[in-house]
């Protein structure tokens, strides 16, 4: 039941990723055609459109929530790739603990880095 | 709690990649892997590189190491397997949901396959995926101003 519970979170989480990626990539790789949140002209990932972005607190909570749906969502796709070649009992606790690390690492990097970039965003120092 | 039960996966690697005499379905499925572990990849990186603009570090930007154009090819193909993994990823959350794979039926021989029945959906996943694709291959090639 517990494996079930985790593959509906896997489901739920790709619904969640389909919205805020979606959104992302419009802003990011169709930029040149949509011009959303990008109002300095030019690239969308121009630094100024970048720090414009991270001043704002809807982009600061979403990137935080994407990170952490998208890390769950792919580390446990690939979890479920590698168990499928039969491992030992032992190797899929070893496999879980290092997913379980590294995920909950770069949830840590990437929340930093969201509130302080949004905490220097607001007070302007990078223009 | 019961414990789930394990079947040896005797195929290896092949059971993965593999996809037998099985549908067209069968053969995204190992598709929609496969970008799966290339956005991953990608996913993980990009974590590190964009959480360097909090030390002042702006990689992507006009001048910036991952500005040259086979950074800008990559990231093509990132948002080729993005479009591809999300609307194949729509498909199987529907399928494994229960919608547009027929209504139950009695197992009365010649038995019918539901794999046939759910085959206009990937045709319509695929036709948004490509003009998605479509989109970024215009913008990629600088034709959006």
């Amino acid at each position: 039941m517990r494996e079930t519970k985790y593959w509906t979170w896997h489901m739920a989480a790709g619904v969640v990723i389909f919205f805020l990626l979606g959104l992302h990539m419009l802003i990011m790789h169709l930029g040149g055609t949509t011009h959303l949140f990008a109002p300095f002209g030019g690239e969308a990932v121009s630094k100024v459109n970048s720090v414009f972005r991270d001043g704002r607190l809807f982009f600061t909570v979403t990137y935080i929530l994407l990170l952490g749906v998208a890390l769950y969502h792919g580390l446990y796709g690939l979890r479920t790739i590698l168990f499928e070649l039969t491992l030992k009992p032992i190797v899929e606790k070893l496999v879980t603990f290092v997913f379980v690390v590294l995920g909950l690492g770069l949830f840590g990097l990437g929340t930093w880095a969201a509130i302080v970039v949004h905490a220097i965003a607001k007070t302007g120092a990078r223009g | 709690m019961a414990e789930l039960e394990r079947h040896d996966n005797r195929l290896g690697i092949w059971g993965w990649l593999g996809g037998g005499r099985w549908g067209v379905e069968r053969y995204a499925y190992i598709l929609h892997r496969l970008t799966g572990l290339g956005i991953l990849l990608y996913f993980l990186m990009h974590i590190v590189v964009t959480s360097l603009r909090a030390r002042g570090i702006y990689l992507w930007v006009e001048g910036g190491f991952f500005h040259r154009p086979i950074f800008k090819l990559g990231e093509f193909l990132v948002f080729a397997a993005f479009a591809y993994h999300a609307l194949n990823g729509v498909r199987l959350v529907l399928v494994e949901l229960g919608f547009a794979v027929g209504r139950p039926i009695d197992p009365v021989y010649p038995y019918k396959t539901s794999l046939n029945v759910q085959r206009p959906l990937l045709i319509a996943m695929m036709i948004l995926a490509a003009i998605f694709l479509a989109a970024g291959g215009y913008e990629f090639l600088g034709l959006a101003k």
